[in-house]
């Protein structure tokens, strides 16, 4: 259906930043919080995050661990489904690339599910969390990542609608298979590309 | 659209009929989508206020948010009779189906999805299975004012209370929830990110497993 909204003009849709995808406003400073569980209190000294399932050397780091690793950081944009984007936003913490390259993924391997020390899970294909599109990240706008946005430490994969950025993040689990996480098995999009607006099944 | 009532100074609900029986479960969102004659769009998420009842109308509760986009345009322009683009239902985590005992507790704007439950609740003859309580600044500010408080439904004002209240203004604490907690329930709080933290605290503070609570954070999506 595409109707036009009577007395619906849109504003300032001339100077729309083009950083937008369709369908997307910009938050500006703001950063809404939106979560479907209660927020976790974790303790960085028992924290750990874990590559599991098809991977030739199965690991687990703990907070220290994670953090002698070599940093890497993005400087970009983020897009909820719910329509808010942020722009030029920045985070710091580790690439995914350099997890997998101590976990090695099996040959088998085409997806991942991420899941949550609260239980949380999202999937994603392998190919969208390697080749530096996604990290795991413990600063935010160059401080601290707050808990309310997943800290100590989140998923960020930017290039996908911000559900698939885990807050929390407990792990990675390598599948050969595709299967839905929690907020696609309750009727969001398997991929979650925002600029092919991927927001719901069937999009 | 069927028809715009006011709800509070600052909320309206907006009565659709989809031309289909709507489907939705108590809980869920449908988007409304906006288009400008140059393509542009907006869309927001917008919660159903009516219980499921086999019909093709659906009832929104919007609250109009200070430079809202979409909940500006809604109260300003839109008039019975208009033609507007909605998808839905959507959402399967934030649901009941009124089977099953359930808490709800909702801050401001945060009751219309809790309001679905409450009303099938009633409507199936079981209100035994809900308890709700809303937490709202003032009398003034709250929704579905014909119908809350009840049996089943306490409200908590927290700025100013009506005349002679039993229960003094202040914030939402352990003794307005604690009477609302049963063993087995699944609990539901919806309201602003800061409501939803204050209130999540309290009931895991009051013994409520985290993992029986859903959360719903009513972001400033405009």
């Amino acid at each position: 259906m595409s109707i036009f909204t009577r007395g619906f003009r849109g504003r300032g849709s001339a100077e729309r930043d083009p950083r937008l995808p369709p369908g997307q406003y910009d938050a500006g400073t703001r950063w809404p919080v939106l979560t479907a569980e209660v927020t976790p209190r974790l303790d960085t000294a028992t924290w750990t995050f874990k590559v599991e399932g098809l991977v030739d050397q199965p690991t687990t780091w703990t907070w220290d661990e994670i953090h002698a690793l070599p940093p890497s950081a993005y400087a970009g944009d983020i897009h909820c489904v719910t329509t808010w984007s942020r722009l030029g936003v920045t985070f710091g913490g580790v690439s995914v690339d350099t997890l997998l390259a101590v976990a090695r993924p099996a040959a088998t391997a085409s997806h991942v599910m991420a899941f949550s020390h609260t239980g949380y899970t999202t999937n994603l294909p392998l190919a969208d969390v390697t080749g530096g599109k996604a990290w795991v990240v413990w600063e935010a706008d160059g401080g601290t990542l707050a808990t309310d946005h997943g800290g100590p430490a989140r998923l960020l994969v930017p290039h996908l609608y911000f559900w698939k950025s885990a807050k929390w993040v407990a792990g990675l689990r390598l599948m050969d298979h595709d299967e839905p996480g929690f907020w696609e098995v309750n009727g969001y999009h398997d991929r979650g590309d925002p600029w092919l607006e991927q927001r719901y099944q069937g999009d | 659209m069927v028809s715009v009532t006011a709800e509070t100074p600052t909320a309206k609900t907006f009565r659709l009929d989809l031309g289909r029986p709507s489907g939705h479960r108590a809980g869920q969102h449908f988007i409304v989508r906006l288009t400008a004659p140059d393509g542009y769009t907006a869309s927001r998420s917008y919660s159903v206020a009516s219980a499921p009842d086999g019909s093709s109308e659906i009832e929104l509760t919007v609250e109009r948010l200070e430079d809202g986009e979409v909940s500006g345009f809604l109260h300003d322009e839109v008039v019975a009779g208009d033609q507007l683009e909605v998808r839905g239902p959507i959402g399967g985590w934030f649901v009941w189906d009124g089977e099953t005992p359930a808490l709800l507790v909702g801050g401001g704007s945060g009751v219309v999805p809790l309001m679905a439950m409450l009303r099938l609740a009633r409507s199936s003859g079981r209100s035994d299975l809900v308890r709700l309580v809303v937490s709202v600044r003032t009398p003034a500010e709250l929704y579905y004012a014909d119908e809350l408080p009840g049996p089943e439904a306490e409200v908590v004002y927290t700025r100013s209370a009506p005349p002679g209240a039993s229960r003094p203004a202040g914030r939402l604490s352990g003794v307005d929830v604690a009477p609302a907690i049963r063993p087995g329930a699944t609990t539901y709080v919806c309201g602003s990110a800061a409501f939803a933290g204050a209130a999540s605290d309290l009931l895991v503070g009051l013994g409520v497993p985290p993992t029986a609570i859903r959360v719903e954070r009513f972001g400033p999506t405009g």
